[in-house]
């Protein structure tokens, strides 16, 4: 039986009488001695290019597996002739460009933030560079559009807690809002009117709605603004302008850093949240805060410097 | 290897005609499958065809080697070469014409072109792309010649390839090999020069300061010509191109193809005169080989249509030369349509091969129009015309604005509501211009930029010549203003020219 298994092809026994490939008449090609079903394989060469290039892969692989780092070894691999590694490449490719940055990065951390804001090709690097930083430092709080959540400053508007000239910003990033570790950060406290008893609820009531009154948000109550005059306009203003040297918001305006709901309103009056932001000369390297502060700047709410303003 | 042919007129001023030991080394009955390639050695033909193809040669080759130089002034903003597909600054140069990339369907434009071209041309003459044009068959034709200059004629060629590798071998084949060095660098040089300020690029070139991708350029074109047209030749007409297969589908019976005309050559003898004077009936056909003898892709042209004919006509002249040595009319072997070789055929049954042969016309573009070609040719003109059109009434100018995503709209401290655009506006002029950018539709919005605060209804914009500005521009509406669509308008003062661009104010209110 095992002639037969011989003739059909199957895997010849080692030392046994090699198998005499039969010619296809039509063709004149030999055939592999395979058959299936009266089917037979016709053994047709491959190409000479093909094998050309099969072989020209192996001597490819060969040189490769000499040159490069290839064969996995239990904590690394071997490290090949050339010395080359990503990593290496890598590492190159950020001190090149980082060399290529160098003279603009240089000229932004020399120059006062006013006079990168004043170049065209610097606003423009320091704004793109802002862009960046804000995207890992500051979305968390201020939002991937930079406008803000309740309790989180929106950038994108003119209305500004401690001021919006391009010098307040950077202070502002400098030494950060109510952050107890920089001694030079921005600080103010509002008083629990509420909870420290200093007032009664109907007076935060009342108070709550001349604060709506001031905005034209609500009708006007003499109570309210009796309360006001009392315990509010030193910080806030008479007229609830707000005033940044101690950061206290306008009240006279359309915009609410938690929300313009009357309940919320009282329940800030009675026991206020304080926002805190860190210091970021702490984390950042200057250049990198002055990027940042022409970006907020210019996101369209940015305010003239003083010196800078034009002449009435 | 040769032997004398008789001739039909003892006339003493032509020649005799040689027989050549010609071998159609590609036709299936002499050649295995897989059998290794047997390698060509076209002779030197003379005639019309071949004087054509040089003509042709000359002024294709001349065309691609000289239009980088040619100069055409752009002013000090733009590059003065007349051709420049200038790829670092994204701009395409052609004489008065410049293309941007956003203006890309104009090559796809010209690329529909070349492909109805390619249509009409191979409705009418047949494979005539791959027999004049195509630098495979030009390229390899200079190599052959390059050959015939140095090595000799056909059968000097054989006997040399023949031989044993000895010093006159060696020094034969690699002062070939050099020139066809010297024709591939300068095919691979030539083509970099579209790509870069031609005298710049040839300055930098020669003293080594050219980028790296230029040297590649060459060095890749280079080696790629002298492998394709000094080895490869042939095979790559028959194996790798798609083209024959295409084109080969293209034809039909009045389209003009390369023929053998059988009617009037069969059956063919090489002894005629002795075949006559039995009595015989002989065809004009002596049976020299000449055909094959000068045909570059090793097959014989009288053994019909065949998937490996450039229709190069080198047989054609090959065989006219015979046929006038011998004293027939010329046309054994002649461009004709299926549509005339049935008539013939027909007519040298019914009235006699004599009569056909009279009748015969060397080329007949009887059929030139018909409904497939008019087809062809309108619509390759409607989309040239349509081009040309739309080339020369295009805009100078061009205004695109992003609506900011994020946020869609803030609100301002005074209860008015502020949206922000991104304007790209392109000028095509090749200077510096003034525009003029206001807004249409929202009567009670101003705008204003980051860079000047103040607020209008109107910004005067400096656009670099032939650039895009990116221009940041905050509009602002007042408290209670409702979401609307509205248009910047940018007008150049100057020419009067003035895009639109229609965009929408967003206030959160429904």
């Amino acid at each position: 039986m095992s002639d037969i298994g011989a003739d059909k092809g199957f895997p010849r026994v080692p030392g046994s009488e090699p198998y005499r490939g039969e010619v296809d008449q039509p063709t004149g090609t030999a055939t592999t001695g395979h058959e299936w079903d009266g089917i037979k394989e016709l053994n047709t060469p491959m190409p000479r290019w093909w094998l050309w290039v099969f072989y020209a892969t192996h001597v490819f692989a060969l040189a490769y597996i000499i040159l490069y780092p290839s064969i996995p070894l239990l904590r690394d691999a071997t490290t090949g002739l050339l010395g080359w590694n990503s990593r290496l490449e890598v590492a190159q490719e950020l001190t090149a460009a980082e060399t290529a940055r160098a003279e603009l990065y240089n000229q932004i951390r020399e120059l006062p933030v006013e006079e990168i804001a004043k170049s065209d090709e610097l606003r423009e690097v320091a704004f793109r560079g802002g862009y960046s930083a804000f995207k890992v430092n500051c979305v968390q709080c201020h939002g991937a559009d930079a406008a803000g959540s309740p309790g989180f400053a929106n950038l994108q508007d003119d209305d500004w807690l401690w001021g919006g000239t391009l010098a307040d910003i950077q202070y502002t990033i400098e030494h950060g809002v109510r952050f107890a570790g920089n001694e030079d950060t921005r600080y103010s406290e509002m008083p629990a009117f509420g909870r420290d008893g200093i007032l009664e609820r109907p007076d935060i009531r009342a108070v709550t709605r001349h604060v709506l009154s001031l905005s034209n948000s609500g009708p006007a109550d003499p109570q309210g603004a009796e309360v006001y005059a009392a315990n509010c306009s030193s910080c806030h203003g008479d007229a609830g302008e707000g005033n940044r040297e101690l950061g206290a918001p306008r009240l006279n305006d359309a915009i609410w850093l938690y929300s313009s709901a009357p309940a919320d309103i009282e329940r800030q009056i009675y026991s206020p949240r304080h926002g805190a932001m860190p210091a970021w000369n702490q984390r950042l390297d200057p250049a990198t805060i002055k990027q940042l502060t022409v970006y907020v700047h210019e996101l369209g709410g940015g305010e003239a410097s003083p010196e800078d303003a034009p002449s009435q | 290897m040769t032997t004398l042919l008789d001739t039909i007129n003892n006339d003493p001023r032509r020649t005799a005609v040689l027989v050549e030991d010609a071998t159609p080394v590609n036709n299936h009955e002499f050649r295995a499958d897989y059998e290794a390639r047997r390698k060509i050695f076209p002779s030197r033909v003379q005639g019309f065809y071949r004087q054509l193809k040089w003509i042709l040669v000359a002024v294709l080759l001349g065309i691609y080697w000289f239009t980088p130089w040619i100069r055409w002034d752009r002013g000090p903003h733009a590059p003065d070469q007349a051709v420049l597909l200038d790829l670092a600054h994204r701009r395409f140069y052609f004489f008065a014409v410049e293309i941007w990339p956003q203006e890309f369907y104009y090559v796809a434009g010209l690329l529909i072109m070349a492909g109805l071209g390619l249509f009409l041309v191979t409705s009418i003459a047949g494979r005539a792309w791959c027999g004049y044009a195509c630098p495979q068959t030009v390229w390899t034709d200079m190599f052959i010649q390059v050959e015939r200059w140095i090595e000799g004629d056909r059968n000097a060629r054989m006997k040399l390839d023949a031989a044993p590798w000895t010093f006159a071998k060696w020094r034969k084949r690699l002062t070939v090999w050099t020139l066809w060095i010297v024709i591939s660098v300068a095919t691979g040089g030539a083509w970099i020069f579209y790509f870069a300020d031609a005298p710049t690029l040839a300055r930098d070139m020669v003293t080594g300061q050219a980028a790296p991708v230029a040297y590649f350029t060459v060095l890749t074109l280079a080696a790629t010509t002298f492998w394709l047209a000094g080895f490869m030749r042939e095979q790559v007409c028959t194996y790798m191109c798609p083209w024959p297969r295409i084109q080969g589908a293209m034809l039909d019976e009045n389209s003009l193809i390369v023929t053998y005309n059988d009617w009037r050559g069969e059956p063919r003898s090489r002894h005629s005169k002795k075949a006559i004077a039995k009595g015989l009936d002989v065809g004009d056909c002596v049976d020299c080989n000449a055909c094959v003898a000068a045909c570059p892709m090793g097959i014989d042209i009288r053994d019909g249509q065949q998937l490996e004919c450039i229709t190069c006509a080198l047989c054609i002249d090959a065989c006219d030369t015979v046929m006038d040595k011998v004293g027939r009319p010329l046309g054994l072997i002649s461009y004709s349509t299926l549509v005339d070789f049935e008539h013939h055929t027909q007519t040298a049954k019914q009235q006699g091969r004599e009569t056909a042969t009279t009748e015969q016309k060397r080329v007949s573009f009887a059929h030139i129009a018909r409904p497939r070609t008019i087809l062809y040719f309108t619509l390759w003109a409607a989309i040239g015309l349509g081009m040309l059109v739309v080339l020369f009434t295009r805009g100078h100018l061009d205004v695109t604005v992003l609506h900011d995503r994020a946020p869609l709209f803030v609100t301002l401290s005074d209860g008015s509501v502020r949206n922000g655009y991104t304007l790209k506006l392109a000028s095509k002029t090749l200077d510096e211009r003034p525009l003029e950018l206001s807004l249409e539709g929202v009567d009670d919005a101003v705008m204003w930029t980051p860079e000047s605060e103040t607020r209008s209804r109107q910004l005067a914009v400096m656009v670099p010549p032939d650039a895009v500005r990116d221009l940041r521009v905050f509009v602002s509406r007042p408290p209670g203003a409702e979401a609307v669509s509205f248009t910047f308008l940018v007008t150049d003062p100057e020419s009067g020219e003035a895009v639109r661009s229609t965009a929408r104010f967003e206030t959160g209110s429904r």
